[in-house]
């Protein structure tokens, strides 16, 4: 077992603690910066300048944001259920703070190396949506409860699609291990063999996260910000961390597993210098990405979320996981991965086309009608 | 042992009432509905509205006529001179003056470059709506931006013009009017593409909005709706044709028709319209003459003699009337506003049931409501 931590022989609980202090200190600070640069990003694509006031270039923004919500008081409403409500931000917060453990952002530099590093991410993060549930259930609102309701259909929804993905990968690369898994890319990253897989990756990711187009259990002009309508001050901020923590996480394992992490493309022998510009360049796009797909689409509906997820990338990140299985078992050439991939893909936007181009008047209910089923 | 029946009671669900606005995000002002859904499907919607009632039409008959006008800017403020040209038109036509021609080409530029700033608004309002976040609001609004800063050269005032006057215009416009119109065409021209590919074209924009929210033309008819939201049933009613007023009918223009009278049919509709305007104002700019704006000889004070009358002209969002009534002397003893939110408003029931939240939101904001002149 390993306890030492930069070369230091420490004991097991101080070490522990250090590794906790490091987690939350970088993650805070992280979320300042990366909430700092998506209003850049942002205000860029929508022909605005973003935040400019505050310090130079407006960088001190998040920060003042922080502070002013420390500052707010921490309302609760009377007739919410108190132990709910003040301690959902919590149990979104902690599973998603746990990911972060296995993010490997160096050769070797990770929190703590886990064999079962996948299945352990896969298995905590999705432990937040009970927080969710709670803040939406706690806040005896009823926006508060329809966002709930949604955000539990939607993470279930999207959790097998996502962890299917990450399964198909780690076949391939024969390893739960991260570190091993960016190894086992050589020269090629997975995201060639495994387009397909990708693809679904980030789409269930992004619904993960409730980040746009899948941003429904918030949705600002349908349910008003949906679990944390009642949230004020330091609990919402919890959320808030809790959220940009996420999108850091998944982009980084994402960046990782299918970008080729800290390795590709210059070979594993690199200083720790050219592995911290590869691995941030990879993350950075992957959360680029999210926050250009968030000033472009509009939101879904929940039926359309949940039909996109049960009857389009399920079945198909199913077969991803049996071709691969094939692939293995009988020994086929590695090619046998790229052509199915790509044809997987390409039956994934047939399929999204045809959804989108399906007939079109449903005539609404009529008044009648519905006073009848109800 | 569970019987059918009490199996049948265990599931059944209650149906849940939220109540959305008066302070609502996507309501466009204060506009409330109270929403019976079971889960996420809309059962039943109570609209509530009165929240901006200000008097304004019992106002108006407190005043006499040119005081009038600014009144008709606070009714429906993202189409002001629509809105002053119909009670202009009232006015003129219980006074019986004639109008000077270029005061006529004038107002016509103007009131189509209005209805193109209050369709971008509506593409913007409706984007956030739809859930883009902000940037098809952004996109939308320097559109209308640039058209608010040719009004504001103009009539010195960004929001509450009152430039329209009963025998024409207040005063003559700036000297490089026409260069300025030319250069708010060409970037609206830019705006309609931008719009259409940020949202006409996106794949999730159209599966959000086909289909939902669907009435048919005759029950469109039946529920009084007018403008666009009648058009986008397949309707062929659009005023400037079917009552030329103005010099509408020495203009070459189409009057787009929706099939589907659904949400999509209603925003691509609106499009449309803002292509045509540009024809339109395109039009009256190369017909422009010099001359004067007002008739050689106007009263100072204006008095009308007895009558009643009704005018009405095809705002932006629908019939936009006056019905005005003179005893003599120089205020309307009853003046009337023909609200075209108002009667589109009436079908948002028929529209919503059966749908899903959602739905209803979106459903709403394609009616393309200013609160202001539904409550006046």
């Amino acid at each position: 077992m390993n306890y030492d931590l930069f070369g230091l022989e420490l004991n097991v609980w101080v070490d522990a603690l250090i590794r906790v202090l490091l987690i939350v200190g970088f993650m805070t600070v992280s979320v300042m910066g990366l909430i700092y640069i998506e209003r850049k990003i942002l205000a860029r694509f929508q022909r605005r300048l973003g935040p400019t006031r505050t310090g130079p270039m407006g960088l001190l923004q998040s920060l003042a944001d922080a502070l002013k919500l420390i500052g707010k008081e921490d309302l609760r409403p009377k007739s919410a259920d108190p132990w709910t409500f003040e301690f959902a931000p919590y149990v979104v917060f902690i599973p998603v703070f746990l990911g972060f453990v296995i993010v490997p952002f160096l050769f070797g530099w990770q929190v703590r190396v886990i064999e079962l590093g996948l299945l352990y991410f896969v298995a905590t993060s999705s432990v937040n949506i009970v927080g969710w549930v709670m803040a939406g259930w706690g806040s005896d609102n009823r926006y508060a409860m329809i966002g709930g309701m949604r955000a539990a259909a939607q993470g279930i929804s999207y959790e097998l699609p996502l962890v299917l993905a990450l399964l198909a990968v780690a076949m391939i690369a024969s390893s739960l291990n991260l570190q091993e898994i960016v190894s086992a890319q050589g020269r090629v990253p997975f995201v060639v063999w495994q387009p397909l897989a990708f693809f679904i990756f980030f789409v269930a990711a992004l619904a993960e996260m409730n980040r746009p187009p899948f941003d429904i259990p918030i949705g600002e002009s349908e349910v008003v910000g949906g679990p944390f309508v009642e949230y004020s001050g330091f609990r919402w901020s919890v959320f808030f961390l809790a959220e940009y923590a996420a999108l850091f996480i998944l982009s980084a394992i994402g960046a990782a597993v299918f970008l080729g992490g800290w390795a590709w493309p210059l070979g594993e022998e690199l200083g720790r210098g050219w592995q911290l510009i590869l691995m941030s360049a990879k993350t950075g796009m992957l959360i680029f990405l999210v926050f250009w797909v968030r000033a472009s689409v509009p939101r879904l509906r929940i039926d359309q979320l949940m039909g996109y997820s049960w009857k389009v990338l399920l079945p198909l990140a199913l077969a991803q996981v049996l071709v691969n299985g094939a692939v293995l078992v009988y020994d086929w050439p590695k090619q046998v991965l790229l052509v199915t991939g790509v044809m997987g893909l390409l039956a994934l936007f047939w399929v999204t086309e045809r959804a989108v181009r399906q007939p079109r008047t449903r005539p609404a209910m009529t008044i009648a009608q519905s006073e009848a089923a109800s | 042992m569970v019987t059918p029946r009490a199996l049948e009671h265990e599931f059944e669900t209650q149906d849940l009432m939220i109540n959305m606005g008066p302070q609502h995000p996507s309501t466009h002002g204060v506009f409330r509905m109270v929403l019976t859904i079971d889960g996420e499907v809309v059962r039943d919607v109570v609209p509530y509205v009165g929240y901006m009632h200000r008097g304004a039409e019992k106002l108006c008959e407190t005043m006499d006529y040119r005081q009038g006008i600014g009144y008709m800017d606070r009714t429906e403020y993202l189409a002001n001179f629509n809105a002053e040209l119909s009670y202009v038109m009232a006015v003129e036509k219980l006074l019986d003056i004639d109008v000077p021609e270029r005061a006529q080409w004038i107002r016509m530029i103007l009131c189509e470059l209005n209805r193109i700033s209050s369709h971008f608004m509506f593409t913007g309002a409706f984007g956030t709506d739809v859930g883009v976040f902000g940037t098809a609001f952004t996109y939308s609004f320097i559109q209308r931006e640039i058209v608010q800063d040719l009004f504001e050269e103009i009539t010195g005032d960004r929001l509450m013009y009152a430039y329209f006057r009963p025998g024409g215009l207040a005063w003559e416009v700036t000297d490089n009017f026409v260069a300025r119109v030319h250069e708010v065409l060409a970037d609206m021209r830019q705006g309609v593409i931008d719009i259409d590919g940020l949202l006409t074209h996106n794949e999730i924009f159209v599966a959000r909005t086909k289909g939902v929210g669907y009435i048919s033309g005759q029950d469109a008819i039946d529920y009084g709706m007018s403008g666009p939201a009648l058009r986008a049933s397949g309707v062929d009613l659009d005023i400037r044709k079917a009552e030329p007023y103005l010099y509408y009918d020495q203009i070459d223009f189409d009057v787009p028709l929706g099939e589907h009278g659904d949400v999509y049919d209603r925003f691509v509709l609106r499009v449309e319209e803002i292509r045509q305007s540009i024809r339109i104002v395109e039009q009256c700019i190369e017909r422009l003459q010099p001359g004067p704006i007002q008739p050689e000889r106007m009263p100072r004070m204006l008095r009308t003699p007895p009558g009643e009358v009704y005018i009405r002209t095809e705002a932006p969002r629908g019939e936009y009337g006056i019905y005005l009534v003179s005893k003599g002397g120089n205020r309307p003893y009853r003046l009337k506003i023909r609200s075209a939110c108002l009667s589109n408003l009436q079908a948002l029931k028929h529209m919503t049931v059966g749908q899903y939240v959602a739905d209803a939101v979106i459903v709403l904001g394609s009616i393309d409501i200013v609160l202001c002149e539904v409550d006046r």
